[in-house]
């Protein structure tokens, strides 16, 4: 039965190996300025913790085959270097590995949290409440007009809760429910939440963030690719959080112009 | 130590009446028993739940039948509505971290075996023991009327994030009642767990048995002793916690709720609470959490370990001290649940590193448990393939750590299901093989009977590959993307992915349906089991100096006196190859 435990546990073993090394389930395509260096930390981890994984199962698996049932009575003997060594191992290797991964994590997690955005980043603000997310862009004169809560009114389609008649420059401000931007341009989005917490995920943005009522919270990213890309709330938000997503759209600049020149003329 | 002894004289008399022996009792054993059961009760709904979610997420549309009846509302026609899904994933979280992991590895064979292990009576408060279980027990009912409430039990996940959870039902079905009783669950809870933490605590120091050093204590003891020391910090946390969640509910305070939120089309009268806040003390506990879940697990492991190796663990008190650092280490890491919840980037490298360094003395133990295999003669038993199996779903579990202990990987994975595969398997799926190897060991201390071991052999195979089969590829999943508590995948990229949810569905029911063999195994032993000798396992411990199951003051009245620690396997004893630890015989090679 010892043996039978090692034979099964390798085969689990290799067979959970199987998917990664042959890359059947990975991230989408990376469209951002920064991406590259969460994606590459994440294959070298994948390296690290997936050697880590097969070879401290094979081991159980081989000790399991080796040191079962052996006769009555057969003499028991212990590994050379002792505790000693396991501790030493456990230093040398995770500890490397520990300092390794911390270190260069810095690095990425650094490139999207730890610089400020340029000064010609495009100002987007995203409202999450439940369940849809809204876009606003500041119109000509590229200021957001004040937000008033009371009058968030979703009936008639102020969802911001912006009050034009009183607030200058809320007047040329572009509400939207898609979220387009253009290409090759720094996006500083600017979020905060209607309700309760909801999230802000892109997959092939490698983006993720939280939105905390009562925060005001951003984030700036550059998209490399053009293409029609899903939003999704990842913070449980209430009964509709499954179905609470929103599209960004990737535009060439030229397309953009266009798109929010439209949207202008429809509010 | 004089007065250790004197102190040791049984602090009640043997229990007369019904009432008193199998309901109200104060002795340890029977309270042991009664947090198995309630454990087991719970792990059964738990169970039964997630087999719900998992059915309603490849089949949505398909009834159930019979399911109707307990919600009327949340599954009209036998389908399950969204909100019912997040309830259904509400309930079935709060049981199992709290009701499960908590209950059975910690109180429930703490309670039974700690005093014994350590030569005690009792435990040393036994009025407080009592009550430590019948507060848990109240703690359960109120949590589980929620699903009979007409609101429905909550929708805000295990860990309640405000403001979602403290608003009230303007939020949502089940945020009304269903979210109070649901607060008031847990913070009954917490002062039942507090209650239990101290008492093993005082019992632990104050009640061992002449000769009892602390070193010389079963790993198992020294696990049980440190998880009440995190468990008497944490839950001191988690109980005010809930207090205000409370006030913010039922009083109109705004503890955890800004200014200017419109919920339901609706201005909500609160002003400068903080969300975060909650996320910070719900952590602060929530992290040291699942080292109250698998310490114990650890311990057992270790004990059962050296017993099944025939021969001692390369150290026992190297992995005492590891527990001992992740115990001291989980206290710095709470906030790696939050990489992206908005606090200070700069905290989240701080909290990152500490995560990381967990890793060493994890890995310590681990490499312990391999080095130990070598040049023993493991004895082939269920309860022995238990504990190999808990370092396999242990070393799993911890490897994905690595990736979410990283802020800037984290961003991609977080709230995905990997994060659902990671915590399952390192806490979920070891802690219960634990508990699973503990029940087969030391059942027959417990109830004078063996369990079958044929039928144990069966339930370790199925549930062995079988939780690799549910719990591996909820990883893929998470790589690609794949958002976790959603009920229903409704995005662009998702249904691509339903094949490998079904797979996990149809091995989540199969390993589900494996775990009758067990519930079988354990009722019908326990009436038709062979009968188990004092000694079954050739143990050392003081638990196996005495009769299968113990009289009620565990050693007749005696006090025991301990001549050695409990790892004293491969020596040439006069029973064999092992010397208890109340044999007063010399060991040549010690």
């Amino acid at each position: 039965m010892g043996k039978l435990f090692g034979v099964i546990l390798a085969i689990i073993a290799l067979a959970s190996a199987y998917p990664i090394v042959t890359h059947m389930y990975v991230q989408p395509v990376d469209i951002s300025t920064h991406g590259h260096a969460i994606d590459e930390q994440l294959a070298d981890t994948m390296a690290e913790a997936g050697l880590s994984f097969v070879l401290a199962q094979l081991l159980l698996a081989f000790c399991v085959w080796k040191f079962s049932n052996r006769k009555e009575g057969a003499k028991v003997y212990h590994l050379r270097g002792g505790a000693r060594l396991m501790v030493a191992a456990a230093f040398i290797l995770v500890g490397t590995e520990v300092l390794a991964l911390g270190v260069l994590g810095q690095k990425a997690w650094a490139e999207v949290y730890f610089t400020a955005p340029k000064p010609d980043a495009l100002q987007v603000q995203a409202q999450a409440g439940q369940f849809a997310f809204y876009f606003r862009y500041p119109g000509q004169d590229g200021k957001f007009g004040p937000l008033h809560p009371d009058k968030i009114d979703e009936g008639n389609q102020n969802y911001f809760g912006l009050d034009p008649a009183n607030d200058l420059e809320s007047r040329d401000d572009i509400v939207t429910a898609e979220m387009a931007i253009p290409v090759n341009r720094e996006i500083h989005l600017l979020m905060h939440a209607k309700d309760v917490g909801h999230s802000f995920y892109v997959r092939e943005l490698r983006i993720q963030q939280d939105f905390v009522p009562g925060l005001d919270l951003s984030l700036h990213f550059t998209a490399t690719q053009t293409g029609h890309f899903e939003i999704l709330c990842t913070q449980l938000c209430g009964l509709g959080h499954y179905n609470m997503k929103a599209y960004l759209n990737v535009l060439s600049q030229e397309d953009f112009d266009k798109w929010l020149k439209q949207k202008a003329s429809e509010q | 130590m004089e007065e250790a002894l004197k102190s040791q004289d049984h602090a009640h008399a043997p229990a007369e009446g019904f009432l008193r022996k199998y309901v109200f009792s104060l002795d340890h054993k029977v309270i042991g028993k009664q947090y198995y059961a309630l454990a087991l009760a719970a792990v059964f709904i738990g169970m039964v739940l997630s087999w719900l979610m998992r059915f309603h997420l490849v089949w949505p549309n398909a009834k159930i039948p019979g399911l109707e009846l307990i919600a009327k509302t949340g599954a009209p026609g036998g389908i399950i509505t969204p909100e019912y899904y997040l309830s259904l994933l509400t309930m079935h979280g709060t049981l199992m971290v709290f009701f499960v992991l908590t209950n059975a590895p910690f109180a429930g064979f703490g309670n039974y075996f700690l005093p014994i292990q350590i030569g005690a009576e009792d435990m040393a408060f036994p009025r407080f023991n009592m009550m430590s279980f019948w507060t848990t027990f109240v703690a359960f009912v109120v949590l589980v009327t929620a699903f009979f409430i007409p609101d429905g039990p909550p929708i805000s996940g295990w860990t309640a994030y405000a403001p979602l959870s403290a608003i009230g039902k303007d939020a949502g079905p089940g945020l009304g009642w269903g979210q109070n009783l649901w607060v008031i669950s847990i913070a009954i809870f917490c002062i039942g767990q507090l209650l239990g933490s101290l008492n093993f605590i005082a019992t632990t120091l104050d009640l061992r048995a002449k000769g009892m050093t602390l070193m010389r204590m079963p790993i198992s003891t020294w696990a049980w002793f440190i998880t009440s020391s995190i468990g008497l910090l944490a839950f001191a946390v988690l109980l005010p916690a809930c207090l205000l969640l409370l006030l913010d509910r039922m009083a109109g305070t705004s503890f955890f709720i800004p200014s200017g939120l419109v919920v339901s089309d609706r201005l909500q009268n609160h002003a400068g609470g903080s969300p975060l806040l909650w996320q910070h003390l719900f952590w602060f506990f929530g992290h040291p959490e699942v080292y109250i879940a698998i310490l114990p697990a650890v311990g057992i492991v270790s004990h059962v370990l050296t017993n099944s190796l025939r021969k001692p663990l390369l150290s026992a008190k190297v992995i005492i001290y590891s527990m001992m650092s992740i115990g001291f280490l989980s206290w710095m890491v709470w906030g790696h649940h939050m990489f992206v919840s908005g606090m200070n980037p700069f905290s989240s490298l701080l909290f990152s590193f500490p995560t990381l360094t967990i890793t060493i003395p994890a890995t310590i133990i681990t490499l312990i448990w391999l080095g130990s295999l070598y040049g023993a003669n493991i004895q082939i038993t269920t309860a022995s393939f238990f504990a190999l199996g808990f370092i396999s779903m242990f070393v799993s579990g911890g490897v994905s750590g690595f990736f979410l202990a990283q802020p800037s990987i984290d961003i991609y994975l977080h709230a995905t299901y990997f994060v659902v595969g990671h915590f399952h398997m390192v806490m979920g799926v070891a802690a219960i093989f634990a508990i699973f190897s503990g029940t087969y060991f030391w059942f027959p201390k417990m109830t004078g009977r063996m369990m079958n071991e044929t039928l144990g052999m069966l339930h370790f195979w199925i549930t062995f590959v079988g939780t690799y089969c549910i719990f591996m590829p909820f990883h893929y999943l998470g790589l690609v993307g794949n958002v976790r508590r959603y009920a229903s995948f409704v995005d662009d990229f998702m249904p691509a992915l339903m094949p490998v949810h079904k797979f996990i569905t149809i091995a989540a029911l199969t390993t589900g349906a494996a775990q009758f063999i067990f519930f079988f195994n354990l009722i019908h032993s326990r009436f038709r089991g062979k009968q188990a000798t004092a000694n079954p396992w050739r143990g050392t411990s003081l638990e196996w100096s005495i009769p299968s199951p113990p009289p009620w003051n565990n050693f007749g009245g005696d006090h025991p006196v301990v001549y050695h620690d409990a790892h004293q396997y491969g020596v040439k004893g006069s029973t064999g190859d092992f010397v208890m630890q109340t044999s007063p015989e010399q060991i040549l090679n010690e």
